[in-house]
Parts: structure tokens; sequence; C-alpha cells
């Protein structure tokens, strides 16, 4: 089967659906490859580097199209001025198109597509499932966006990230807040903290707190509490009450952090309006802004797509193209994502368009031509959020057996005063005298022994194994009888064998305390 | 040797074995408590000798039984592996408490008489030392037999074990009511069946136990060693004995509890035994995921990366010999400014405390160990944690799935750091047959094979990979 990897037409677009290294990988998996020339310019990968990993480099770009079983992009397919034609009108009927589609916003395209007859699989639209981590491209795309927009706000920021103590003077560290701890979220915060800033983050869904925190960020909370967790890990639209209580918190933070991302999105509407006029214009001048969702819509009111304004000093920053501008390792990562999308639908040998496979199934938006977007609605798994409600039942369990307990205890203490009051009327004195050595020494070695470390127990039993010797005593007691009677006998013994404790015991511990060193 | 002399002699003896233990509260002075209770020991052994009891051929026979037992004793503490501790601990545990039957016997035939309820408290107290020793000795014998590996570690369950238990007790106790009172030595008879009994049901009563619980059945025959030896001070009314039984007694009954705590078991139930073979219904929730493996590149290149590496050994770790190679990677990882630390579960290994040993074997210094408590908050801000043969004590169904059999435990939640990394022979399940939830965490992978060739190849791979940035 031959697979085509055309350069990408779209204005400014640097990335490439394939890279010398993927190509191998396609080849391993059976696929004959041929690439069109120039298409790794972009992201810095030379012709003759395909050519050496395997590829067939094609200049004519219509024949690329016309000979492909397969043909992988980044971009939908669009019109291409140089051909004048429209790169969906190049594929062959029959053929397969694996590319980011956005199926819901590209109507037309999806007729248009429809009309030729092909097989369409979208990579926007595989889903979040934990077998299908390894082909989700819009995680990949997301890591990168969330790095490249630490990087973008670094270049505009007149500070260092980190705080440094110089002979010039101390300079204080800068002070990052991320709205939105998704995949990109969070990849923000790594690079943030990693550059040495204090980060901060917010995010509506709890689940993530320990994620952020693990990042390194202290997460904000608003006082008032409601989940925000969505469908496929997505937030959802939150109530008119806690949006004041995050504007109040935005409006609180804006005044002293240097940095803001944002990267909230819900899925199917237009982004969430979280930072306003009055936020924006509440932050130091020389501050920036970082929308991640400049495409649908933007996070803040000032959010020109694709464009850098600066608004009363603040730089806000609305490129939609930040995986492009990272496009080596875009390239890289996405064309991994597509090595394993199509290693797991049969490369070469046995391919096949599994409907039963709910990933296949999830991306696929045409069979043949025929539209099968969207997927039918699977049952979704119990959420999560079931589990809590669970929880206050074994609580109320657990008050009985206490309850129990406590009698149990009275009962055990009453027992054993009134065995020890027995024990005063009947025992002779010496016996008594004993008694209490007995007791004495219960409650000391139960004092001394809780406070032995516990990495020295081993060592603890082995010396109190060489001092339970201690009952060769016994036998020395009895041993001077006549040396023929059984009590001699019996009472050697006993001493023979607690000196084997004794000895060991102590010898034995002595070369384990040595091991221990500092 | 005067009688208060002797007592005064005695008292010092106890306090230097008070010393003694209370020295191992610290490595530091670990050493000076064990010398502590070498010279209390000592003194012990001089004043009886040289005490009225002691006498003419009675000085041959005692160095004649010292210097054999002394010897053996030597001999056994040179020779033993630290993997082998378990068993010698137990081994020692049987001497004692045959000792106790054999001095409880002879005390019986001895000369002393006594008349009245003194007669009726000293018979008692032969009764139930010979008892104590006698449960201590077949439960030992079966514990050291079990850890050896020569009798199946597998508890053996008869039907109606606890009422054979009880039938076995109450038979005792009928045959303690025939043994007090009677003169003339004339109870040798009830003493010596009960005794039989007593062994019987040491046996069966370690036999019901699971290798699983063996750091508890240890420790709670250490506990009963120190009871028989108490025992054994009543009978002779010597003092010296019932404070350091009582010692012993004590010791090992709170390493029991802690054994037991450290698992969320009751100490009956561990007792009751079985545990490991009934009851170990399929979770309610079957773990979900993937299990997902890496090859020795692949670890090699994590903990290249790694700032802040975590290691959790279990008892495979020793069985292989793994950590001699392991502490060589740690002191490689050092060296190139990691931060690696060792995590020890209570329950880890097979007697109190004897990962710890087994990593002091390896020269591992005691101030990179830490104990769950000191470290499990950690993990959040750990880059690379390796387990080494564990399995149970790192199971995070112990926290979050009720219907797990080991729920409640307390683990090492080691999959809160970025990556765990489990050195594993294959799927098998751990002592208590669970399913660990833990190896389809995302973030966990495994790395199947002997521990100790992968610990090595990782060894060698670090080294290279090391040798190699230096090169450039």
């Amino acid at each position: 089967m031959k697979v085509a990897i055309p350069r990408e037409i779209h204005p400014g677009e640097r990335r490439v659906a394939a890279t010398p290294d993927t190509v191998k990988r396609l080849i391993k998996l059976g696929f004959e490859v041929s690439i069109g020339a120039g298409a790794g310019t972009g992201s810095s990968m030379p012709d003759a580097e395909y050519a050496a990993a395997g590829a067939r480099v094609v200049n004519d770009v219509a024949t690329l199209w016309k000979e492909a079983d397969i043909v992988l992009k980044v971009r939908p397919p669009e019109l291409d001025s140089a051909l004048g034609r429209q790169e969906a009108d190049l594929l062959r009927p029959e053929a397969t198109l694996v590319s980011f589609i956005w199926p819901a916003s590209n109507d037309a395209l999806v007729k248009q597509l429809a009309a030729r007859g092909v097989t369409v699989l979208a990579m926007d639209q595989v889903p979040r499932v934990t077998r299908a981590q390894k082909m989700d491209a819009l995680s990949s795309m997301a890591n990168i966006a969330g790095y490249r927009a630490i990087i973008e706000a670094a270049s505009f920021f007149g500070r260092f990230f980190t705080g440094q103590m110089t002979a010039a003077g101390k300079v204080p560290p800068a002070k990052v807040l991320v709205i939105g701890a998704g995949v990109a979220g969070l990849s923000a915060i790594g690079t943030a903290r990693s550059l040495g800033a204090i980060v901060r983050a917010f995010d509506t869904r709890p689940a993530v707190k320990e994620q952020v925190e693990s990042m390194g960020a202290e997460f904000l909370t608003v006082s008032l509490e409601e989940d925000g967790t969505g469908q496929g890990g997505y937030a959802k639209t939150m109530s008119p009450a806690f949006i004041a209580a995050e504007m109040a918190l935005f409006g609180e933070q804006a005044r002293v952090v240097d940095i803001i991302v944002t990267t909230a999105l819900i899925p199917g509407k237009p982004a969430p309006r979280l930072l306003d006029a009055s936020i924006v214009h509440a932050m130091k001048p020389g501050s920036v802004i970082v929308d991640l969702a400049a495409e649908a819509g933007g996070n803040c009111e000032f959010t020109k797509p694709g464009q850098v304004v600066v608004e009363r000093g603040v730089t806000v920053i609305g490129y939609i193209d930040l995986p492009s501008r990272l496009a080596p390792t875009a390239s890289q990562m996405y064309g991994t994502n597509l090595c394993h999308l199509l290693s797991d639908m049969g490369g070469a040998k046995s391919w096949r368009v599994d409907l039963e496979d709910e990933v296949v199934r999830g991306a696929l938006v045409l069979l043949k031509g025929e539209l099968m977007w969207p997927p039918p609605r699977k049952e979704a798994p119990a959420p999560v959020a079931a589990a809590p409600a669970a929880k206050p039942a074994p609580a109320a369990k657990e008050a009985q057996p206490h309850r129990s307990s406590a009698l149990l205890r009275g009962l055990a203490v009453a027992f054993g005063a009134a065995l020890l009051l027995a024990l005063g009327q009947a025992a002779p004195a010496a016996f008594l005298a004993h008694f209490t050595v007995f007791v004495l020494a219960c409650f000391i070695g139960w004092q001394v022994v809780w406070n032995v470390t516990p990495a020295l127990h081993t060592p603890l039993m082995s010396v109190t194994n060489a001092i339970s010797g201690i009952i060769l005593i016994g036998g020395m007691l009895q041993v001077s009888g006549p040396p023929e009677s059984l009590v001699t006998i019996l009472a050697a013994i006993a001493v023979l064998l607690a000196m084997i404790n004794v000895a060991g015991g102590f010898l034995v511990t002595q070369r384990m305390l040595a091991m221990f060193r500092r | 040797m005067s009688e208060s002399l002797v007592t005064v002699l005695y008292l010092l003896s106890g306090a230097l074995f008070i010393l003694s233990l209370g020295g191992l509260s610290t490595q530091e002075t670990a050493s000076r408590g064990n010398r502590l209770g070498v010279i209390g020991m000592m003194i012990a052994m001089l004043t009886t000798a040289l005490g009225a009891q002691v006498s003419g051929s009675g000085y041959l026979v005692l160095a004649v039984c010292v210097g054999v037992g002394a010897s053996i004793g030597a001999l056994l503490a040179a020779r033993v592996e630290m993997t082998a501790m378990p068993e010698l601990v137990a081994i020692l545990h049987s001497f004692v408490g045959l000792a106790a039957v054999l001095v409880g016997l002879a005390t019986y035939l001895g000369p002393e008489h006594f008349s009245g309820v003194e007669a009726t408290i000293h018979e008692i107290e032969i009764f139930l030392g010979v008892f104590v020793g006698m449960v201590t000795f077949t439960g030992s014998v079966v514990a050291f037999l079990k850890l050896r590996g020569t009798l199946d570690g597998k508890p053996l369950t008869l039907p109606a074990r606890h009422w054979l238990n009880l039938a076995l007790l109450v038979v005792c106790v009928v045959l303690g009511t025939r043994f007090v009172g009677v003169p003339d030595q004339g109870g040798l008879q009830p003493l010596l069946i009960m005794t039989a009994i007593a062994g019987v049901f040491g046996v069966h009563m370690v036999m019901a136990i699971g290798g699983a619980d063996m750091p508890v059945v240890v420790s709670m025959l250490n506990s009963y060693s120190g009871w028989a030896a108490s025992a054994a001070g009543f009978m002779l009314n010597n003092d010296l004995l019932i404070l350091t039984g009582a010692l012993v007694g004590s010791s090992g009954a709170i390493l029991s509890y802690i054994m037991c705590s450290a698992m969320n078991r009751s100490f009956i139930s561990v007792i009751a035994g079985g545990f490991g073979s009934t009851g170990v219904a399929p979770s309610a929730s079957a773990p979900t995921g993937e299990v997902q493996s890496v090859d020795v590149a692949e670890t090699t290149q994590l903990l290249r990366d790694a700032k802040h590496v975590i290691i959790v050994p279990g008892y495979g770790m020793a069985v292989a010999q793994a950590q001699y190679p392991l502490y060589e990677i740690c002191k490689t990882l050092e060296s190139h400014g990691a931060k690696v630390r060792f995590a020890i579960h209570p329950v880890a290994g097979r007697l109190p405390g004897h990962m710890n040993v087994l990593l002091a074997e390896a020269k591992v210094p005691y101030d990179r160990v830490f104990e769950m408590e000191e470290i499990n908050e950690d993990f959040p801000e750990t880059d690379v944690v390796l387990v080494i043969g564990a399995n149970d004590i790192v199971n995070p169904g112990a926290l979050d799935d009720p219907s797990s059999p080991i729920f409640g435990m307390p683990v090492l939640e080691v999959w809160k750091a970025a990556t765990s990394i489990v050195l594993k022979r294959g799927m098998a399940s751990g002592y208590a047959g669970v399913d660990n939830p833990l190896f389809y965490k995302e973030n966990n992978r495994m790395l199947f094979g002997d521990a100790r060739k992968n610990v090595e190849a990782i060894l060698t791979g670090l080294r290279q990979s090391y040798g190699a940035q230096a090169a450039e």
C-alpha cells in the first residue's frame, strides 16, 4: 500500500505529517512511502533525509495525491492556489485521508470529500480513552502549545523568570498564572516552573489539583464548591455564582501576577470569556497574556486571533499556530501518533477500517463517501463522582464496632481488676513479690521497646533471643545433684540449649550492628 | 556468696538488660546496648555459678555444657546468611522453649517441696511454664521449617481447626486439674501427656499460618519464649528470670502488634490463621488499563533523567541478591547529582526490620533508608520509583478498593511518583493473592525478568551512558 505525505500548503504552516524517523516506522509497517518535495523544509528536514529513510520524493503534487492509497496530512485539505485545485479533489476515490478535519466546523469540506467517495479519519476526533493515548494528536499538540506559550510570553516579558540575587541587585521571580490545567496548561506550568517562575493554576475540575501540585504549582480555589468535570475529561459550563467568584479571584490575581496563560475550552462552544477589560487593566504594564483559546474566540476580551496586541501596556498574544512554531518536534510527535494509528489499523498487510474498534470508529468521518460522523454515543462509563457518594455508608458502619470495643475494653478492665483482687486474697506474699517484679518488668519492656527504631527490629529480636537465654540460670541451679540423676541431665541439656541462644544471639547481633553504617 | 549479694547482682544484671534494649533505640547506641547485654548475661551467669546452689560436680557439667553451647552458638552466628536470619531467630526461639520445658520438668522432679497454697501455686507455675515452653518449642520448629522452605508455606487448614485447638486446650486444663495437688511427683503422667498435647498444639497453630504472616509468627514466638522464661522464674523463685522474661515477652508482643497493624489485621485473625488461602474472592473492580512493559535501556534512561529516586525493596530483592548492584546504581546516580533513597514497609521481608539488615549488609548507609511513615508523603515529588521484588506493600487497592482483601493496610504510595517501575519475574500476585492495580496504572512500567540480572544490566547501562557523557 502506498502512503503519501504532501507538503502543507496552509500559509505559515511549518509542520509535516511525517519525519524521516516516522517514515522508517511506516516502511517497517509495510507501507510504500512517497513524500512531496519540500514537505519537510518548514520542519528543517530536507528531502535528502527523507530519501535516505526510504521515501520516494515526488515533485508533482497531483501525481503524489493520485497514486496514494493513504494520504497523511496535518491541516484539513484546502484550495491549492498554485495548482488552482482543491486538495480534496486530488484524492483518488477509494483512497483514505488521515488528517485534522474538525468536522463540526468544516461542513462544506466534509461534503466535498464525501462526493469524492473517500474514507476520512480525523485525528482531532480520536476518542480520549486510555488505549488511544499514543494516537492522541490533540494532546501532543496541546503539550507543545503549552510549552511554546511560555516561551512566547518570555520573549515579550521584560524580566527574568527566575529570581536572582546578583552583584547588580536583586531580581524578583516572575509570577505566572495558568488558567485551565489540561494538557496544555500542565505543560505551561512545567515549562514556567523549570524557568524558575512562581506558578499558580486554576481549574474548575477539582480532580486536577493533584496534577497541578505535582508539577510544582500552587492550586488556587474559589470558596464555592462546584465540580466542573464534564465529559471526556473536558470542563463544562459553570453556574453564574461560580463564574462571579472565579472573576473575583482572577481580578485579585491580575494585580500581582506578571504572566497569564489561559487555556479554557469547552467542547462545541465558544471559549469562555475569562479576562474582561477590568481584569486586563488591573495588570501591571509590561505583563503578558497568552491566550491559547484564541482560535475558539479567545478567553481574553482583547485577543485577536493570530496577532499580538498591546492593551494599556499589557501584551496579549493570540497566536493560533503555536505547535507550528515548534515544527520539528510537532511533526515528530504528530507523525508518531499517525504511525500508531496506522499500526493499530493493521499496517499495510492487514489494513482494515474496523467499525468495532472504539478508536477507529470515533475518528472515522467518512467511509467510502458515506458520512459516519458523529459516531453513535456509547454509554458513558460510570462517572468517578459516584465513588464519594458511596463512602459515608462504611463510616456509619464503623461506629458500631467502636461502641462494642469500648464495652469489651471495659469488661477487660473489670475482669483484670477482679483477678488482681482475687490474687491479693489468696496468694502468699512471696508470690506477690515476684508478681510485682513481673508486672513492672512488662511495663518497662513495653516502654523501652517502643523506643527502638524500626530499622533495628531484627537486631532487637536477636538480642532478645540472647537475653531470653537467661533461662540457663534455671538450668544452672539444678545441675549440682548426682550426675546420673534425671534432674541433672535435664538441667544440663537446658543449659546447653540456652547457651547456644546466649552466644548465638549476642554474636549475630554484633555482626548485624557492625553492618549498619552511615 | 550471700543471698543478698546474689540479689543485688541479679538486679544489676536486670538493669543492664533494660539498658541493652534501650540502646537499640538508635543506630549510634545499638552496639553499646548489645555489649551491655553481654555484660549483664556474664554477671548473671557468674553470680549463679558462685551462688550456693552450684557445687562440686555441677561445675564440670556447667563447663562442658556452656562450652559446647557457646561454640555451637558462635558457629551459627558466624555462618548465618542475612537472608536466613528469620530461620536463625526461629530456631533460637525453639531452644529457649525446649530449655523452659526441661527446666520445668527438672523443677518438678527436683528435691524442693512446698506445702499448702504455695505448693499449688508452684505446681501451676510448672504446668504453665512447661505448656508455654512446649508450644514455643514445636511452634518455632515448624516456623523454622516453613521459613527454610522444608515445609510448604501455605497455611494448613484442617476442617474445624478452631474447635480442634479449643479441644486441645480443654484437655490441657483437665490434665492440669489432675496434676495439681497430687503428692510425691505423682502428677508426672498428666504433666507429660500435657507436654505432648502442647507440642501438637504448637505445631498445629503455626501450620495454619500462611507465609505472609511469618513475621508476626516469629515475633509472637519471640514473645512466647520470653513468657516461658518468666514462668521458669516463677517456679524457681528467681526475679532475674521473671524480669528478663517479661522484657522479652513484651518486646515480642510489641513487634507482633506493629506487624499486625502494618497489615491492617487483628492479632487474633493472624493467629487463627488461614489467610491467603480462602476468601480471596475476585475483586469486584478488576483493574483496568494496560500493563506497559519497558526494557532495560528505557529504565536506564528514566533513571538517568531523574533527579529524585526512591527504591522500594521487598523480600524478592533479597532472594535475588540484588541489593549489591542496587546500591552501586544508587551510588552512580548520586555521584551525578540525583537524590536516591530507600523506602521500607514494616512488613517487607520475613522479619521485622529484615530489609534494613539486608541493605546494611550491602553497605547502604542507614541514613538513606527510610521507614514508610517518614517517606510516604515524598512520593509526589519523586521522578522515578523502583519497586524490586515487592508487591502487596505497593498495592493501591489497599487504599481505594474496599473489596480488596488487603483493604485498609497502609502501603507505600509509589503511584504518586511521576513514574514507577516494577521489577518482577512475571504477573503473579503476591503473598496475599491479590491482583495489583498498580501494574495497570498509566504511569507504571513493568520490567520483567530476573531482578539481579536486570539490576546489573541497568547498572552497566548507566555507567556506559555516563561514561559516554564524560567522553563528550
